[in-house]
């Protein structure tokens, strides 16, 4: 006899069945993002005449329309202003930033000395992007290279006065170079920097936190316009005839110190969000002090305030275009300073081209810092996944 | 780190010890090589990078020939840009030795900032241009009663302009801006009936103008605006040298000294252009000023004469054109008079 077993097992899942034909497909996407209630439906279609109304306007500017040779102004002008352009034409007049281009990049320093610039340049892409990359190895040697060995190069190169380099004051520097120089000595000092002064005013001994807190607080308390301009302009009054210190290294000075309080307190966030398990646990592994800084509490602070960092390297970045008020001429300095002073480009066009060409260049800057910090955060996010 | 360590000494310093700059500048400049001159960060005509990135300007060109004077090397000159704001400060503090930054002469600066104005380079005055396609006809600020006018705020041009409708009991519209470029984009785009700045200025804003053939510089200047080099007070013969760098430079325009035929003027038989120039016998114009007897022959090798810097730098050799009305000679019916070098 056999037995039968009455009772019905399913001895395999049911196949999905396909989602309703109403939630899948391109339809389905429309209507759960861009139309899902009537209020969404007016703002889509009012973006969407937005942007179809200024995109191509846009474009038109930026590309279409616009010239792209021409040796001075009368490229870019039309007949009624004494041009070729038709009447009417509005579009961007690139020969203005190409052949100004390398004051953009150089400001005045030397034609026949610019290659230095260059090669530093070439150094200091070579070194960062294996030290960004995190498959490369060698990221100790690297490090040490890129933030020990380099300023020393650069220093070297791009002043001179050494190995028959011919000597380049930094009055004649400018430019990009400018922007980049006083952003990677900012960079550079301030997070060490920041780190100290954080634990410092973090720590026990009054005397250490004092000066922290002081330093910090006067830092922050004061604008960097200001520290700028009393550092360029007052110092010479007060120092004996005669002693001059270069402006550049001053404004370097003053954005750094800037900077690391800022840092500081960006830093301490970190810190404070540390549970004091962790301090106590690294305690009770006999770790002294600065171990348990470095091993413990430090790498996890570090990689909780990473947004925080990277606002702030951004914010100096772009607050480097105040050394124009010290007469120090940075990307947007010389882009200025070119829109305003110069006739043989003056077009009604010239100034909107500049504007555009420098905006360009600090975005890419910004959204790259931007996009790597994003991905370092993704990278080392292991305790606090979404 | 020296140079933190000499600044940290530097700031302690303060409470005790607040030099002025050198009085003997002639002597620091020698020292140092070269002359620091503060000219403006960007102005159409008188302070502005070229294509290679020199400066090139009516006030940049000043202060090559001061160079030139001293050193015989129009080079020997470096520049450091100045906004409105720093420019005495840089001046007072010793961070430039000139100040060439079209500055306006006036009472308060030579006396209460310690300044001493070494000449006009350029008689410059608030003036009116209008859209001559707009308003057909008018050819004279008298006759803009009710016009509306755009005017960048906080500036004296605003009180000027004031002043002038006031004065001549005409009414008026202003449309006020912040910033320069916004009053010119307003004034393009045809929201006031009149632009008024200075009228080196509105050359300048022309070029930038849609169509720029259709706008007029009205004849009638409302303010007075000489421009001028400056220097610290209290070193006159800095001064001296300076103030007789402009005189010569007018001075060889009237000689008709320019940079092409210097070289045959210092054989001329004229005793005046001798003179001038150096060429007169046991001559000691030169050395009394501190410099070498050749300096006016430097100074036009360098740089040409008045007239030279003029029509390169804003007249006809410029985008700019500006005819030289009031800065023509006083022989040509203009206010420019060098006083006699003998």
């Amino acid at each position: 006899m056999q037995e039968h077993d009455m009772s019905w097992v399913r001895t395999e899942m049911l196949l999905a069945e396909a989602a309703p034909r109403s939630q899948v497909g391109i339809g389905a996407w429309l209507r759960k993002n861009l139309f899902a209630t009537p209020t969404d439906s007016v703002l889509t279609i009012l973006a969407v005449l937005f942007l179809g109304w200024s995109v191509p306007q846009i474009l038109n500017w930026l590309f279409f329309d616009a010239i792209w040779v021409g040796a001075d102004r009368t490229a870019c002008l039309t007949t009624e202003q004494g041009g070729q352009l038709p009447e009417g034409w509005s579009g961007a007049c690139w020969p203005f930033v190409s052949g100004r281009f390398g004051q953009f990049m150089f400001g005045r320093y030397p034609l026949e000395e610019r290659w230095r610039v260059i090669l530093t340049g070439i150094i200091f892409v070579a070194l960062l992007a294996p030290l960004l990359i995190p498959r490369v190895p060698f990221k100790r040697l690297n490090a040490i290279l890129f933030f020990v060995v380099f300023p020393f190069v650069a220093f070297f190169l791009l002043v001179g006065g050494w190995f028959g380099l011919p000597y380049v004051e930094t009055p004649l520097w400018g430019g990009l170079m400018v922007t980049l120089v006083i952003s990677y000595v900012g960079i550079v000092v301030s997070l060490p920097l920041g780190i100290v002064l954080a634990l410092g005013r973090r720590s026990t001994m009054p005397v250490v936190k004092l000066l922290s807190v002081i330093f910090i607080e006067t830092v922050r308390g004061v604008p960097l316009v200001t520290v700028l301009f009393m550092a360029s302009f007052m110092l010479p009054l007060f120092v004996p005839p005669g002693m001059s210190f270069d402006k550049l290294l001053r404004a370097l000075i003053g954005v750094a110190l800037f900077a690391s309080a800022y840092m500081a307190e960006v830093v301490r966030g970190g810190l404070q969000a540390i549970p004091k398990g962790q301090y106590e646990g690294a305690d009770s592994l006999g770790l002294n002090y600065w171990q348990k800084m470095g091993f413990i509490v430090m790498p996890q602070a570090l990689k909780l305030v990473i947004p925080g960092i990277v606002n702030t390297f951004i914010g100096m970045f772009k607050d480097t275009t105040l050394v124009l008020i010290i007469s120090m001429f940075d990307l947007l300095g010389v882009v200025k300073q070119n829109i305003s002073g110069d006739p043989t480009w003056a077009t009604p066009q010239t100034a909107k081209t500049g504007y555009v060409f420098a905006a360009a260049i600090f975005w890419i800057f910004c959204f790259g810092m931007s996009r790597y910090s994003q991905y370092m955060e993704r990278r080392l996010d292991t305790g606090h996944k979404r | 780190m020296k140079h933190i360590a000499i600044g940290i000494m530097g700031a302690a310093a303060v409470g005790f010890m607040v030099s002025t700059a050198s009085a003997d500048t002639l002597s620091d400049v020698k020292a140092k090589g070269f002359v620091q001159c503060g000219v403006n960060t960007g102005l159409a005509g008188f302070s502005a990078p070229n294509d290679k990135g020199e400066w090139t300007g009516i006030d940049v060109d000043f202060c090559r020939a001061v160079a030139a004077a001293i050193f015989g090397d129009g080079t020997k000159v470096k520049f450091t840009g100045l906004s409105a704001k720093d420019r005495f400060t840089a001046l007072q503090s010793g961070e430039v030795d000139i100040l060439s930054r079209n500055t306006t002469w006036t009472i308060n600066r030579d006396t209460a900032l310690g300044l001493n104005f070494a000449g006009v380079t350029y008689y410059d005055g608030q003036g009116f241009m209008i859209n001559a396609k707009k308003l057909p006809g008018v050819n004279s600020a008298l006759q803009l009663s009710g016009a509306a006018v755009c005017v960048q705020s906080g500036t004296t041009t605003e009180l000027n302009l004031a002043d002038y409708f006031k004065a001549n009991k005409m009414e008026y519209n202003p449309v006020v801006f912040e910033k320069f470029e916004e009053a010119n984009a307003a004034y393009d785009a045809g929201r006031c009936d009149a632009y008024t700045t200075d009228q080196s200025g509105l050359y300048a804003v022309r070029l930038q103008m849609k169509s720029p053939d259709d706008h007029v510089v009205l004849p009638e200047i409302i303010s007075k605006e000489p421009l001028g080099p400056s220097v610290r007070q209290g070193d006159d013969k800095w001064f001296d040298i300076v103030k007789w760098t402009y005189y010569a430079l007018l001075n060889a325009e009237e000689a008709g000294v320019t940079q092409a035929n210097v070289e045959e003027m210092k054989n001329s038989d004229n005793p005046d252009i001798r003179r001038l120039l150096g060429t007169e016998s046991e001559t000691k114009i030169g050395t009394d000023l501190g410099l070498d007897n050749d300096w006016v022959v430097n100074i036009v090798k360098a740089v040409g004469n008045y007239g030279e810097i003029f029509e390169r730098n804003v007249g006809s050799g410029s985008p700019m054109k500006i005819s030289r009305g009031i800065n023509a000679l006083w022989t040509k019916g203009g206010l420019q008079y060098g006083m006699p070098i003998r």
